[in-house]
């Protein structure tokens, strides 16, 4: 690397670290135990990196997955590693939250394709000895749920209590019941849908595009070339962070209001509030991210469509599942709509399944699945211990 | 005892209150059965059915907050319509489809009915009698819209749009040609008028139960 540190890249530093010595579990696969991906390639060796909460009971009967969303990682309920910030879903998961870890043996790994020590673009190649980058091959959605299917082969796990996930986690929820119906007790599919929309691939590609346009990004060779395309990743999470909330909820929580100064300064300055908001998050999502982690799971949700997979009817997907499905919307998504889980509830209908829906009035857009939404959890505590119960766990009347 | 109707709100139900037609209801399910529950309310006979009879129940509710609460409290429904959402089940998917108090409020309780007796091998219909004796007075006598236990609503704020009498309802299971294997007609206090012909059951049930199949 020709590039020095300075205090700007020892964050940086540090999350690098995490691709090749996660601050978490990880199991190794070797080369031949690979994994065979959607687009015919093989993924051999690979790792998968995890994080687990709760003690999993005799029978492994008690285990809950928890799949992360785009830009997540396996560091739900602890301080993240890189950042030091609270885990992603602290207010969901630990002792006494509604996914409850003194019950519930709770198991998150880190997706294939990301940055966190599962195997990914940064990995190195074990054909070149350098960073895989652009010739890391594409993966699915269906990809990261057949590695954590691996993960929990590995854990002596037959069948999950339930599998969880809001947006990509969500998704992954739905390929779960879809492939692995035999594995999948229960399920809850939080703020997704059972394809990723057009307009949904739109934004995905402004931020890929964004990424690309860097010069830093070196043709997806930067970790070679000891750079990083930190601008082009920020402005990619910067749109996307937009999606992320709502329009109601950026006005309340900005609306025109001035960055430290009393008037405009006819410039390109971040006068606006809102705007030094977003080069935050641009730049503190950086830190921590991949640039090219980024372009292959946005890649992967594009692809994401499980009605196609199924002779175009979504239903198929789900015949003859015995998965009881808890679905859960927000009003003001207008990532992932109310309509695209009714749509998924429809198919569920239609093969009978076991299913619930709820749709939760909020104001913070497709975010709500992260923040303090007492209804949500209020749902995820009563489905979840009813799930419980029903497959006969000790002690699962508490909480209910 | 007070009867409430089927159609408030959830919230306004007292999650013990035991209403006697869903006890009577829940008597005419065979356990361990897969029961859909339309218009669940608050998913008082839902947890009947499953605490006391092991049924595999299923819920549609068309408040959005009783079916957050019924899910809440473990239970599987979710947010529906009669009038619409019936359409996405297949043939034959339960063995009873559940309808208490609610095809009044229905916009087109035929087809919802012939709805229900597609996707339930057997259909439990409870609905409040328009012919009992004393909605009939009122209207006779007092020239005005009944108000009872079971039909308390205003004539202008009611959501009972297609209110019939239980041989209105026989009537209707005819043409349709459903097969009637029980009615049990309830009078005011709950008590099951048995042994009396259908006109008496018509002037004095205040509600009534029918089990249907094809």
């Amino acid at each position: 690397m020709n590039e020095t540190p300075g205090a700007d890249s020892f964050a940086e530093l540090k999350r690098r670290q995490q691709v090749t010595d996660p601050h978490s579990e990880v199991v190794h696969f070797p080369a031949s135990e690979g994994l065979p991906l959607d687009s015919g390639a093989v993924l051999a060796p690979f790792s998968v990196a995890y994080q687990t909460y709760g003690t999993l009971n005799a029978d492994k009967s008690n285990l809950v997955l928890v799949c992360h969303a785009l830009t997540g990682d396996q560091h739900v309920a602890n301080p993240h590693p890189v950042t030091g910030k609270p885990g992603w879903w602290e207010t969901m998961v630990g002792p006494g939250k509604p996914i409850d870890t003194d019950r519930y043996f709770v198991l998150c790994p880190n997706v294939i394709g990301g940055c966190m020590g599962s195997t990914g673009p940064s990995s190195l190649n074990p054909v070149t000895g350098r960073p895989y980058g652009p010739d890391f091959p594409v993966i699915t959605l269906r990809d990261m749920v057949r590695a954590q299917a691996r993960l929990l082969d590995h854990l002596g796990v037959e069948q999950a209590l339930s599998v969880i996930g809001g947006s990509m986690g969500g998704m992954q929820v739905l390929e779960w019941a879809a492939t692995y119906k035999d594995r999948v007790f229960s399920a809850i599919p939080i703020a997704c849908a059972a394809r990723h929309s057009s307009q949904n691939i739109a934004f995905h590609e402004v931020g890929r595009q964004a990424v690309m346009a860097d010069p830093d990004w070196c043709g997806g060779h930067y970790l070679e070339e000891g750079k990083n395309p930190r601008k082009g990743l920020a402005v990619a999470r910067m749109a996307a962070h937009i999606t992320y909330l709502s329009d109601r909820a950026l006005h309340t929580k900005f609306g025109r209001n001035l960055q430290d100064r009393e008037q405009v300064t006819f410039g390109f300055d971040a006068d606006f509030q809102v705007e030094s908001y977003l080069r935050h998050q641009g730049m503190s999502f950086v830190d921590r991210f991949d640039a090219n982690s980024y372009l292959y799971i946005t890649r992967a949700m594009d692809y994401f469509d499980l009605a196609a997979d199924h002779g175009g009817v979504l239903a198929n997907a789900f015949a003859g599942t015995k998965t009881r499905f808890c679905l859960i919307s927000f009003t003001s998504d207008w990532l992932f709509p109310t309509e695209e889980s009714r749509e998924i509830v429809h198919a569920l209908n239609a093969v009978a399944a076991n299913v619930s829906f709820v749709e939760i009035e909020s104001n913070k857009g497709h975010d709500a699945f992260l923040l303090h939404e007492p209804e949500l959890f209020d749902t995820v505590r009563g489905f979840l211990s009813a799930a419980a119960r029903r497959r006969g766990l000790d002690g699962a009347n508490a909480g209910s | 005892m007070t009867m409430d109707a089927s159609v408030n709100p959830p919230a306004l139900r007292s999650a013990d209150t035991a209403r006697v037609d869903l006890l009577l209801i829940a008597e005419m399910i065979a356990p361990e059965s897969r029961v859909l529950d339309i218009g669940c309310g608050d998913g008082t006979l839902l947890r009947i059915l499953s605490e006391k009879h092991g049924v595999d129940g299923r819920g549609i509710e068309l408040s959005q907050a009783g079916v957050n609460q019924c899910v809440a409290r473990g239970l599987s429904v979710i947010q529906g319509d009669a009038d619409t959402d019936l359409a996405y089940y297949p043939d034959m998917a339960f063995d009873y489809a559940i309808l208490s108090r609610t095809i009044q409020a229905t916009r087109n309780p035929r087809h919802v009915l012939e709805q229900l007796l597609r996707i339930g091998k057997r259909v439990v219909v409870s609905f409040p009698n328009f012919g009992h004796w004393r909605v009939r007075a009122q209207l006779m006598f007092g020239g005005h819209m009944p108000q009872t236990d079971t039909l308390p609503e205003t004539w202008y704020n009611t959501p009972n749009i297609h209110l019939c009498t239980i041989k209105d309802f026989l009537a209707l299971c005819e043409d349709m040609g459903a097969k009637v294997e029980r009615v049990v007609a309830l009078n005011a206090n709950g008590t099951k008028l048995v042994s009396m012909p259908l006109s008496a059951q018509n002037l004095f049930g205040e509600q009534a139960v029918f089990l249907l199949s094809r």
